[in-house]
């Protein structure tokens, strides 16, 4: 019983191995050569000694916060009305729906409404607002990126409201709560656990939607995945490449514990 | 009451239109004689008549797919092995070790996985090729499955397996009778997420993806890279057609499955 189980383990645990552990340390291994193999700490002090990679870092972050922050505004009233609806079902399905079409796909359909005859200088001139350049700027980035990632905030919300026993927020407008009320000390803190997971969802990849800051971004690199991708396919310097990987996971790493910490100073605060 | 249902109705429609309004700009003017998304010209299916000649692109569709297919497939099953060992680890300090590690490629991002996976790939001599995507996109799918089936597992009764053994059943018959069957929803939850996380994947791909293998997801952005071409509209139109019939077909199963499922709970309660 005890070999045949280690057995169905074995997938599993080379998995683990081989695609988990061994490519962190074969970036970090990267990060600490040169291109001739010899351990070298150039790498990191180019990274904080050339303001550019800072301030990228510091872009990165703001970037990924303002896609994660508009996200989460229109989605959550939208997962709360969704609970409300008859065929929820079908209304999720609908929801669901556009997350299956390719992502890229999406993109490019931004390229011709943002362009400058496109959808919404049509609509904008319609009001004699001339024409405004909206393509290859960080608002176009901004708002393709949270247009991309609104159904992942719905759907983990819509499951933590729908979790929620009606009865407490019955209790609490018959208790006297103000709609405001309820909604700041009963249905936030109790779809809390829906609103972490969709930001977990959100936050992360927007640091590497390398690909929309090239085709709508307007080709600059402005964020950390867009200067991996292009030290490791255009420039080729996978040294460098990795350097800025390896500082991307320890910031990573670090906001986590931060946020983990605070979650669980507030467990201890209830 | 009636009101506040009216707001949530204007606001979910708007939300809609807001998700849709590029995939059917996309749509409309794949039907547009025009070289550009910015004037309708007139009706043609021109650009679907060039699709359709265009092999290399076809053959790309047929290939995406099937790297979809085979590899959530099989990062399904690893991953429910996993999902099994992991609960049925004793230690709790060697649950949540490796529910780390298993988390790892859940909360890096993209351009980092690629990027490892592209050293990775050199470094132990494997051609940049299909073999190489493949790998990639099992990996980066077994995580999604273990966290989809591990609760299903949790929240077992346990003393299933207890009676199922008391009544005489070998571990295989434990197994494949009474754990599987408990959290078939989980291991099909996880198949559909390892399916989307495939199909919609760039940035891995893009980066372990040699010449001779490309994803629809590659091409797209490399034809979209070099301009508007109507061609790729015309292609957006029959990939969204795809995905209304595999939902269409997702939905006909599961609800189908769900009416038998109750039929069963009915039955129990009535013994």
């Amino acid at each position: 019983m005890k070999n045949k189980k280690m057995f169905f383990m074995i997938p599993y645990l080379l998995w683990i191995i081989l695609f988990v552990i061994l490519p962190i340390l074969l970036i970090l291994w990267y990060s600490f050569t040169d291109s001739s193999n010899t351990f070298t700490l150039k790498n990191y002090v180019e990274f904080f000694r050339n303001g550019t990679f800072l301030k990228m870092m510091l872009n990165s972050f703001w970037y990924a916060f303002l896609i994660t922050f508009l996200t989460l505004i229109i989605s959550y009233p939208a997962a709360y009305f969704l609970t409300k609806m008859k065929n929820q079902q079908l209304w999720l399905l609908l929801i669901i729906l556009p997350t299956w079409i390719n992502l890229l796909l999406k993109a490019y359909a931004f390229i011709g409404i943002l362009g400058n005859d496109g959808l919404v200088n049509k609509f904008l001139r319609l009001f004699g607002i001339g024409p405004v350049n909206i393509l290859f700027t960080d608002f176009a980035f901004i708002f393709v990126a949270t247009y991309i990632e609104i159904p992942f905030m719905i759907l983990p919300i819509f499951n933590a409201i729908k979790e929620i026993n009606p009865a407490v927020i019955q209790a609490s407008e018959d208790l006297g709560a103000s709609k405001w009320q309820t909604f700041r000390y009963v249905l936030w803190p109790l779809s809390r656990p829906g609103v972490e997971s969709g930001v977990q969802a959100i936050f992360i990849p927007s640091l590497s939607l390398f690909m929309l800051t090239r085709l709508i971004g307007g080709n600059r690199v402005i964020t950390l995945g867009t200067a991996i991708e292009e030290y490791f396919m255009t420039t080729m310097n996978w040294n460098m490449g990795a350097t800025i990987g390896v500082v991307l996971i320890v910031l990573m790493v670090i906001v986590m514990l931060i946020t983990s910490r605070k979650a669980r100073r507030k467990k201890v605060d209830l | 009451m009636r009101n506040r249902h009216l707001v949530a109705r204007i606001y979910l429609t708007f939300i809609l239109i807001l998700l849709y309004v590029p995939i059917f700009y996309l749509i409309y003017f794949s039907f547009s004689s025009g070289k550009n998304m910015n004037k309708f010209e007139h009706f043609t299916l021109a650009h679907y008549q060039t699709l359709f000649q265009d092999n290399r692109l076809l053959a790309i569709f047929l290939e995406t797919i099937l790297l979809a297919l085979l590899s959530s497939l099989i990062a399904t099953i690893i991953g429910t092995f996993g999902a099994i060992a992991i609960a049925a680890m004793k230690k709790e300090s060697n649950k949540k070790t490796t529910l780390a590690l298993n988390n790892v490629l859940m909360v890096s991002p993209d351009v980092i996985i690629g990027a490892s996976f592209l050293i990775f790939f050199t470094a132990l001599g494997i051609g940049l090729n299909f073999g190489s995507v493949l790998l990639s996109h099992i990996a980066f799918s077994i995580p999604i499955v273990v966290l989809m089936v591990l609760p299903r597992i949790n929240e077992m009764d346990m003393s299933l397996i207890d009676a199922a053994r008391d009544l005489g059943a070998n571990s295989w018959q434990v197994f494949s009778d009474v754990l599987i069957p408990v959290i078939m929803p989980g291991i099909f939850s996880g198949l559909f997420m390892a399916l989307t996380y495939s199909l919609d994947d760039f940035a891995v791909t893009f980066f372990v993806t040699g010449n001779g293998f490309s994803t629809l997801s590659v091409e797209i952005y490399s034809r979209a890279r070099q301009g508007i071409d109507l061609e790729i509209n015309a292609l957006s139109t029959v990939m969204f057609l795809f995905v209304l019939l595999l939902v269409g077909i997702y939905y006909f199963i599961t609800t189908k499955k769900g009416r038998k499922k109750n039929h069963r709970v009915m039955g129990g309660w009535v013994k």
